[in-house]
């Protein structure tokens, strides 16, 4: 196993930590012991087979859920309810309010205090809803719905961003823009973990990679080590089964 | 006793012609009915709102009593408000029996649980879709409820016109709190039962033909915010 905790001898005061979590849903054990440390900032991906546990982790890393047993730390500190507020979530299935497009990003700066008109036109011109702010959500594209609950994501200017496979089922138009943003949120120094079946996103996006397999991270390493030379089983399994690009 | 086409016709010339005593009718009924409509609608929101967001023990037995309490039979239920306020009643002193005020408390105790238990389902169905991206936010309770106020907005509004059209039509508990007094308490649903009993059918079937139009009224207006929310994709 491979630079589990620490990923590449990073500060584990300085970044988001999971300590042996453990979280249960009756007598099966979905997640299991799973420690992982990242920076706070840049983009790391969490991959791993389907029902490995990846998007529990990151519902667990953003405080959505409770671990049964173990711990959630940013930057060497439990997480505050400041924090969560600092913390957004794209889903992969958008979920927008029945709203227009303009309102849906309205809500978040409401509930934040802080509406901003010019602030929200911006945010719709870099995912490219420009000229759209009356539109009802609800009747936009996938990939439109998908760009619109990232721009609602944004609004509240977060230091952690966790995407749940946000370019599943996209045009590549809409999931080159979206990993178009994550770059442009990644020079801004916002920590985004990314939870992928992707493997060129993946590549062409992380920092680093962990892999999820049976509630645990099998393996954390820089993308660069972790595609040129995966040092679990499980890792190297689920690659030979992938094309990579 | 008349026939049904000679009663029809004359109730059709009392509706055409504006009849003074059948529109006062009309219009008390939409006041008691409304108002018992707005107060429980004021009182039911909220606490189907709270119902559909909030977890704690004993829930399910809540539920199940406010559902229960959907089918609540009107004239037990004005029976209960005519114990209240009878002269010997704990608020007989308030002098409310026999007015409008009793016939409005009686319809609002009869559509409240009616409105919280159907937007209870509106909301928790909404809260179940909204419910990870809320927490995702953090959002506040307050912030929560609003929102799911808002967004159900369509939803809730044919809400509040099903608790309407249960108490405009309702009789039993009126006739009982309000004594069907004319020109004081006498409502489209008590005057029907009065004048068919006396065998003056005209009336009646005037009245019943304003009912049914009001009937036909609620069920469109549901139909067509229905529509306009579907196709604005606020439904």
């Amino acid at each position: 196993m491979r630079d589990m905790l620490g990923y590449l001898g990073t500060d584990t005061k300085a970044g988001l930590s999971a300590f042996g979590l453990r979280y249960a849903v009756g007598s099966k054990t979905l997640i299991d012991g799973l420690t992982l440390h990242v920076p706070d900032h840049g983009i790391h991906c969490l991959i791993g087979p389907n029902g490995a546990g990846k998007s529990l982790t990151l519902r667990l890393l953003h405080g959505l859920l409770t671990a049964d047993s173990g711990d959630v730390r940013w930057r060497g500190e439990g997480l505050s309810a400041t924090d969560r507020r600092s913390q957004a979530m794209v889903f992969q299935k958008p979920v927008l309010l029945r709203r227009s497009v303009a309102a849906n990003v309205d809500f978040v700066l409401k509930a934040r205090r802080s509406a901003d008109p010019a602030f929200r036109d911006a945010l719709l011109k870099r995912v490219g809803l420009a000229g759209r702010n009356r539109q009802p959500a609800r009747l936009l594209s996938g990939g439109e719905q998908q760009r619109l609950a990232l721009a609602r994501a944004l609004a509240i200017r977060p230091r952690a961003l966790f995407l749940d496979e946000p370019t599943a089922s996209l045009d590549p138009n809409s999931a080159r823009l979206i990993e178009d943003i994550l770059c442009e949120e990644r020079h801004h120094g916002t920590l985004c973990i990314l939870v992928t079946h992707d493997i060129g996103q993946a590549r062409r996006l992380a920092d680093s990679v962990a892999f999820v397999a049976k509630g645990r991270i099998a393996e954390h390493s820089s993308t660069d080590t972790f595609f040129r030379a995966p040092a679990s089983k499980d890792a190297r399994a689920y690659l030979s089964d992938h094309l990579i690009l | 006793m008349q026939s049904i086409s000679e009663a029809l016709g004359l109730a059709l010339a009392l509706v055409v012609s504006g009849d003074p005593d059948l529109f006062e009718i009309v219009r008390l009924s939409l006041y008691v009915s409304l108002s018992a409509t707005l107060i429980a609608c004021a009182a039911g929101l909220p606490l189907g709102a709270l119902l559909a967001t909030t977890r704690f023990r004993g829930r399910g037995a809540v539920l199940v009593i406010v559902n229960a309490l959907m089918g609540l039979p009107p004239v037990v239920v004005g029976l209960f408000v005519y114990l209240y306020l009878s002269r010997s009643g704990p608020l007989g002193f308030l002098g409310l029996l026999y007015t409008p005020t009793a016939m409005i408390i009686a319809q609002t105790l009869l559509i409240t649980p009616i409105v919280i238990a159907l937007s209870r389902q509106v909301l928790e169905d909404l809260n179940t879709e909204y419910a990870e991206q809320f927490r995702s936010f953090a959002l506040s309770r307050t912030q929560r409820i609003q929102a799911l106020v808002w967004d159900g907005r369509y939803a809730l509004l044919t809400v509040a016109l099903a608790g309407f059209g249960r108490a405009v039509a309702e009789v039993g508990a009126v006739i009982i709190v309000g004594g069907n007094i004319d020109h004081l308490t006498r409502v489209m649903t008590t005057a029907i039962a009065l004048e068919t009993s006396k065998g003056e059918l005209a009336l009646a079937l005037a009245l019943g033909v304003v009912l049914m139009a009001l009937a036909l009224a609620v069920n469109t207006l549901v139909y067509s915010v229905r529509a306009t929310a579907t196709r604005a994709a606020y439904a």
